[in-house]
């Protein structure tokens, strides 16, 4: 069965139809990624543009609290900027940040995962001690410290100017260690297998090998860690934001709305935290099970990170 | 003196709980056990041989459970007991051998920990007392230095031997029946008479019952003075080991048998039986064995043959045979 | 096992080393080291004469090894914010976040593993359920969400517990100021371990539960079973002690994230710990702090890493004693 009707008529599909959970939460996704990348033409306003900012108007409530304004329908924040619309854009900036980063540390860590698991040897060892030593400080420990470094580095001004490609190659550079280790162990059970025998018998070189034939059969544990990493990714950068290393407040994505929004509970103004907090955990939860469902779909036993 | 036979197993039916219904893995299986008797349970993997075992002591996994049928043993319904009452004839009146020593018996324990709570699992006697009994099983297993063994892990242990400490265990408490499933098929060729001749000569010396569930038979005339052979979740053949091996009467066990590399001249052809045994989902009506058998016949394929004597005190499951 | 010990060991000193290597390159590039010495109104040939003096224009590696040298007597250089020895100022801290960590390793040790045993054994009833659902929406929100929503709830809207700050302290002995033995102390502590432990109790609830489950489908466990133990015995004794293999593996790794977890932790709460000093020493781009806190925080994986790979040599008896094939 071919293309669009094979995947319509799969197991995939009908197994999925079957879970309300994933169906829900894939929805709840859907509805979050295309709201946030509509955003320059869904946001009621542009909360970069400062010209349209009013100091005046900051610190408004919610639609349904008195003193509202019926231009924010989620109040603005301490500068005056409407909530909805940096949200928007602040969930926008998050995904672009946690797609990037998930592409970077795939690219990274299956090609070190397929020449280790290939080329075995001290090679191999070296490189997953490596991996191993980094897993143990921890993703976001590695990734606070790239960014203190980054910052001190570049300085406060440009850092905040390179913010987005930074913060993609920090997230990125923490989380290699996790792909590198999936398809070095599935490189391995592979390699025991006959095709490569036969593959290299043939006279194929090791780049042709590991590309064309190995490659492909590593790619579902791959899939499966992936939902896993892009949530990760995105709470990474929700925590470098809130300890002042990840987007700046004039940029701001979820997790620095969060950070400036935390000084203003004390004082009544709950929305500026709450909203921008709800929304992560929507996000980061609605990946995750999905994830847990592609998981257990592709087969729960194989995959214990 | 009771003429009671120790097991009696009647009609015993054991299914699995699929998501579209239920298979029957094992089909109204029925023979007795005297005691000190030795009976060997032979038959493909996938047979059901297995499951009969453990669903002897009712310990077959999920989704499996019994469905219906006698298990008499000492005067006792087993199917009509409480958990707690079948937990105290395991290990202590029936014992049970698995297959891999090394899968059963916990890595992370001493040998001697896991023998002497079983002991303590079933008999109220101090921890000395127990650890005298495991010696004394060591010993009768001819396993040198008992007592270095207790303080040892299962990994320190060669094949072989770990496979005696499980033999040990099932003789802590002087059962009268033990279950062997697959006992020596985890082991080297060299070993596996060893360990067949320990079991049969402290079967005969305990006064034990023994059922040996095995593929080989081999393995099963060594060892066992009556053969069932299981096909497809059914006995279609159960009589003494001589006349089962020697001049078996049911189709499959003549396929069987005439399959064995040995009864082939030399440069001849190796007989197979076409075709191969069904899965659960698969069996065929009537006769189980019909969709391969040389001599099926109309009434093989609309009606289950009953196991019934024929000659020379076998029983066998074929309508053809009278 | 000995052999063991010491590859683990080897390893460690070589990592140590790295982190090192790391650590004095970053202070190297980045930040003046003059600057912690002296002031803005300092002429260029004095510099000149200052940097020579200090050997700043040695070979590299030459560099490395006197900052080595130092380093394993304890001289991480100094604060410039604190204008003292960078290794004080964190040794200072040091109780503040050792408290609230092991405070939450408690938690976590005595909440996850009923939970996740019960939720192995039991995978059908609605309180496993309950506490898997709970679970997964944990690992969603990040720390510093619950932090501020448990401060919103409890502080700010039903004013039962304090929000910021370590509360009342007792000085054990000098240098640790201890907040467990009062009981404003022990009323700080609730919310920032609570908070913690909200990332980590689900981690661990899934993991045991994960875990155990395995276990569960053993033949071993089969075996034990089919001997007539009680079903006590059976869970407890055969069962969680093979758990608690991979459960020790997994956990050890987490204690990275618990450290970076504190640092989010201890800003929401202003918990004067390692966490929090470490946020301002990067906003004032302390530098040398900032390499201190590296160096130092590194050794701690290393060695609790090492300490850990040894107790599960030493739990596991097939590491333990030499098997045969």
């Amino acid at each position: 069965m071919q293309g669009w009707r094979g995947f319509r008529k799969s197991y995939f599909v009908y197994s999925f139809l079957r879970d309300p959970m994933a169906i829900g939460s894939f929805l709840c996704l859907a509805i979050l990624v295309m709201v946030s990348f509509g955003a320059p033409l869904i946001a009621p306003h542009d909360p970069y543009d400062s010209s349209t900012i009013d100091i005046m108007d900051s610190e408004m409530p919610p639609l349904w609290l008195d003193q509202s304004d019926a231009r924010f329908l989620l109040g603005t924040d301490s500068q005056g900027r409407d909530m909805l619309s940096t949200m928007l854009y602040g969930m926008r900036v998050s995904i672009l940040i946690g797609l990037g980063a998930v592409a970077l540390q795939a690219l990274m860590g299956i090609f070190v995962g397929l020449v280790a698991g290939y080329r075995g040897g001290r090679f191999d060892a070296f490189l997953m001690r490596l991996a191993d030593v980094q897993l143990s400080f921890s993703t976001y420990m590695v990734a606070i410290f790239f960014g203190a470094l980054f910052q001190a580095a570049f300085g406060m001004g440009r850092y905040e100017q390179l913010a987005v490609p930074l913060l993609v190659i920090i997230i990125g550079f923490a989380e290699w260690p996790q792909y590198a280790r999936t398809v070095r162990a599935s490189v391995l059970a592979e390699k025991k297998k006959e095709y490569v025998e036969a593959a290299r018998v043939i006279g194929l070189s090791p780049g042709r090998i590991m590309w064309r034939h190995i490659l492909p059969n590593t790619l579902t544990p791959v899939l499966v860690i992936s939902t896993v990493q892009v949530a990760n990714a995105i709470m990474s950068e929700a925590a470098l934001s809130f300890i002042g290393l990840g987007m700046p407040v004039t940029r701001p994505s979820l997790g620095s709305l969060i950070k400036a929004g935390f000084d203003y509970i004390f004082s009544g103004s709950w929305w500026i935290t709450l909203f921008p907090g709800v929304a992560l955990v929507v996000l980061i939860l609605s990946i995750n099970l999905l994830g847990d469902w592609l998981r257990d779909f592709l087969n729960p036993k194989l995959y214990k990170a | 003196m009771d003429r009671q036979p120790l097991l009696s197993v009647r009609d015993l039916e054991i299914r699995f709980r699929m998501r579209h219904g239920d298979l029957t893995a094992v089909n109204r299986v029925s023979f007795d056990l005297a005691r000190g008797d030795r009976l060997g349970i032979v038959g493909e993997s996938g047979a059901g041989k297995s499951v009969t075992g453990f669903g002897i002591l009712n310990l077959v996994s999920k989704p499996g459970y019994i469905a219906g049928g006698h298990l008499l043993f000492e005067g006792r319904e087993l199917t009509a007991l409480p958990e707690e009452e079948l937990r105290q004839i395991r290990g202590n009146r029936i014992s049970m051998i698995f297959q891999d020593p090394m899968m059963t018996l916990n890595p992370v324990l001493t040998v001697g920990t896991q023998m002497v709570e079983t002991i303590l699992a079933h008999r109220a006697v101090s921890r000395a007392e127990a650890t005298a009994i495991a010696l004394d099983r060591i010993r009768k297993v001819a396993i040198p230095s008992p007592q270095k063994r207790l303080q040892q892990y299962p990994h320190e242990f060669s094949g072989g031997m770990r496979q005696r400490i499980v033999i040990a265990i099932a003789l802590l408490n002087s059962p009268a029946l033990i279950i062997a499933d697959e006992p020596t098929s985890a082991l080297d060729v060299t070993i596996q008479a060893d360990i067949l001749a320990l079991l049969l000569g402290l079967c005969q010396s305990e006064k034990m019952g023994l059922i040996l569930i095995t593929h080989d038979l081999a393995v099963v005339s060594q060892v066992a003075e009556r053969i069932a052979v299981m096909y497809a979740g059914t006995i279609v053949e159960i009589g003494p080991t001589a006349q089962v091996a020697g001049n078996p009467q049911h189709p499959y066990t003549r396929g069987l048998l005439g399959a064995l590399p040995q009864r082939v001249p030399r440069g001849g052809r190796l007989n197979q039986i076409p075709g191969l045994m069904p899965t659960l989902t698969r069996v065929p009506e009537g006769c189980p064995f019909s969709n391969r058998c040389t001599l099926c016949e109309e009434v093989c394929r609309r009606r289950v043959p009953p196991l019934a004597p024929k000659a020379a005190g076998c029983l066998a499951a074929c309508h053809l045979l009278d | 096992m000995f052999a063991f010990f010491i590859r683990r060991v080897t390893q460690a000193v070589f990592v140590m080393l790295v982190i090192s290597l790391i650590g004095f390159t970053i202070k190297q590039s980045v930040g003046d080291p003059l600057r912690e010495i002296t002031g803005i109104s300092v002429s260029a040939a004095e510099r000149d004469a200052l940097r020579e003096k200090l050997g700043l224009n040695d070979p590299f590696l030459l560099q490395w090894g006197r900052f080595l040298a130092r380093a394993l007597q304890g001289d991480l250089g100094n604060s410039f914010y604190f204008k003292r020895p960078a290794l004080q100022v964190i040794l200072s801290k040091a109780p503040a976040t050792l408290e609230l960590v092991f405070a939450t390793s408690l938690l976590v040790v005595l909440l996850s593993i009923p939970i996740g045993i019960y939720a192995a054994v039991r995978p059908r009833a609605w309180l496993a359920r309950f506490f898997m659902g709970v679970s997964i929406v944990g690992v969603s929100i990040p720390v510093f969400l619950t932090a501020i929503l448990l401060i919103y709830v409890f502080s700010v809207g039903l004013g039962w517990l304090p929000s910021f700050g370590r509360g009342e302290l007792v000085t054990l002995f000098p240098g640790w100021q201890s907040g467990y033995f009062t009981s404003d102390g022990l009323k700080h502590l609730i919310l920032p371990s609570i908070a913690l432990s909200s990332i980590m109790l689900p981690l661990f609830i899934r993991l045991i539960r994960a875990e155990m489950k395995e276990v569960l489908e053993t033949d071993y466990i089969k075996y034990a079973r089919a001997k007539g133990l009680k079903p006590g015995r059976v869970l407890l004794v055969h069962g969680f002690k093979n758990t608690l293999l991979p459960v020790i593996t997994v956990g050890g790794v987490q204690l990275g994230t618990l450290i970076a977890f504190t640092i989010l932790t201890e800003t929401v709460f202003q918990w004067q710990g390692m966490g929090a000093m470490f946020i301002e020493a990067v906003d004032r781009a302390d530098t040398s702090l900032i390499v201190a806190y590296l160096v130092f925080v590194g050794a701690l994986f290393v060695t609790v890493n090492t300490v850990v790979d040894l107790v599960y040599g030493l739990v596991n008896p097939m590491i333990r004693i030499a098997g045969r094939k």
